[in-house]
């Protein structure tokens, strides 16, 4: 029993599904102030997400998927994170991510006057979450 | 009385109008299903997402968040959803009348249509309208939902715009479809703590709560914005399938009427013609 114990409820929701619903023992992500993992009895805490990888360690094993926007409310027993977007690797094309990824590069080296220096940091977050995710 | 002729030919006509509609009526039925069935899965996102920001706003009493403040400006930005396609009953009227018969004052707004229905409409009324988006209504996806926000927001945050409503149809079930006008910004902050009263767990925040803020409720805004184009457009389907049914249901009303016209008229002219044959046949012999 001491091993149930460890476990919380977790969900990741995004709006045109229920993404992930089940037992977790550790959830980790990335937060606009840094990487984070998360147990079970962590204060309650809400957090807001950084495009990066999301990992769920479950019973069985960890589980990848790119987890992009949202935020994650924790309280003591349960996890619930609103993404807006959420992948798991299957669903990822790496050539376009590969690509985007690039093209990311490449606008932020130029740094011409009209680029959007904030937007292009988050695509390349973006593609570099995709691309880690799948590897 | 109109003569067999034409009451055959008024029959025929109408039998092909009660066709369309009937065809029209199958495909809403199905559209209606796919929608609700959206609708119904991206509930989850929205019951959280309202129950996380009226937490926070209850616990956020003493912030002067702009999102959370009127605006200066006394200009209201209306995001307006109804469909592209009509004959779905009162749906698109309804949606207008809310606002032209509604306290907002018409020099003051600004229209983001949503629906080539309710942008004409609204119009020919004289509105003003600020942008038009009507080409996400069929198939709505949330990145069209975040960028109608991000524009609205930005418009808000220029204080081009003091206030933000959503006009839009929810969706209750198959035949309750109800026009609702709700303020999305400021967020109303007595509303929400009303709503939430059970929760008593001390949250922290990371960002700080202002900024925390800051970010989620464009998320908040989008998520709204999103979940009235979803139900919209399963209202819309249920609208028009209830439309259809009853304009089927009054096309085989008519024809049975017109039926009975025609064979009265059928025997009519056979009575005169007997009684002509008759009437000849004793002025020969």
């Amino acid at each position: 029993m001491a091993e149930e114990s460890k476990m919380f409820e977790l969900r990741v929701i995004c709006p045109d599904r229920v993404f992930y619903e089940g037992q977790a023992s550790m959830v980790e992500f990335n937060t606009t102030e840094g990487e984070v993992g998360i147990y079970r009895d962590h204060i309650p805490m809400t957090l807001i997400v950084a495009p990066g990888v999301l990992t769920i360690t479950e019973e069985e094993g960890p589980k990848n998927a790119a987890l992009h926007a949202g935020f994650v409310e924790i309280l003591k027993d349960k996890v619930t994170i609103l993404a807006e977007v959420v992948e798991w690797p299957s669903e990822i094309d790496l050539d376009r991510a590969e690509k985007a990824k690039e093209r990311a590069e490449k606008r932020l080296e130029e740094k011409a006057s009209d680029t959007d220096i904030a937007r292009a940091e988050t695509a390349l977050q973006r593609a570099i979450a995709r691309i880690v995710t799948v590897k | 009385m109109a003569s067999m002729r034409d009451i055959k030919r008024r029959k025929v006509s109408i039998q092909s109008t009660q066709q369309i509609t009937k065809a029209m009526k199958l495909v809403s039925t199905v559209k209606l299903q796919r929608a609700k069935n959206r609708a119904d899965r991206s509930k989850a996102y929205f019951e959280c997402m309202y129950k996380t920001v009226c937490s926070m706003l209850m616990r956020s009493g003493n912030i002067n968040h702009p999102y959370l403040v009127k605006g200066s400006s006394d200009r209201k930005a209306v995001i307006v959803i109804t469909s592209n396609r009509g004959l779905a009953g009162g749906f698109n009227s309804n949606i207008v009348k809310l606002i032209t018969k509604g306290e907002l004052k018409k020099e003051e707004l600004d229209i983001y249509a949503v629906g080539h229905k309710g942008r004409d409409a609204l119009n020919r009324y004289g509105y003003t309208i600020k942008a038009d988006g009507s080409d996400i209504v069929e198939e709505p996806v949330y990145a069209d939902a975040q960028a109608l926000a991000m524009k609205v927001l930005a418009s808000y945050k220029a204080g081009e715009i003091g206030e933000i409503y959503l006009a839009y149809t929810a969706f209750k079930n198959t035949v309750v479809h109800i026009p609702t006008l709700i303020k999305l910004l400021p967020v109303d902050r007595e509303a929400a703590a009303a709503d939430n009263e059970d929760s008593k767990v001390l949250m922290n925040y990371e960002p700080a709560e202002d900024e925390a803020l800051e970010m989620i409720i464009p998320k908040y805004v989008t998520s709204l914005i999103y979940g009235a184009l979803v139900e919209s457009v399963a209202s819309e389907n249920g609208a028009r399938m209830q439309a259809m049914d009853s304009a089927t249901s009054n096309a085989e009303e008519m024809i049975s009427h017109l039926e009975l016209q025609y064979n009265r008229a059928r025997q009519g002219s056979i009575t005169q013609e007997l009684t002509e044959i008759i009437a000849g046949a004793e002025a020969i012999s």
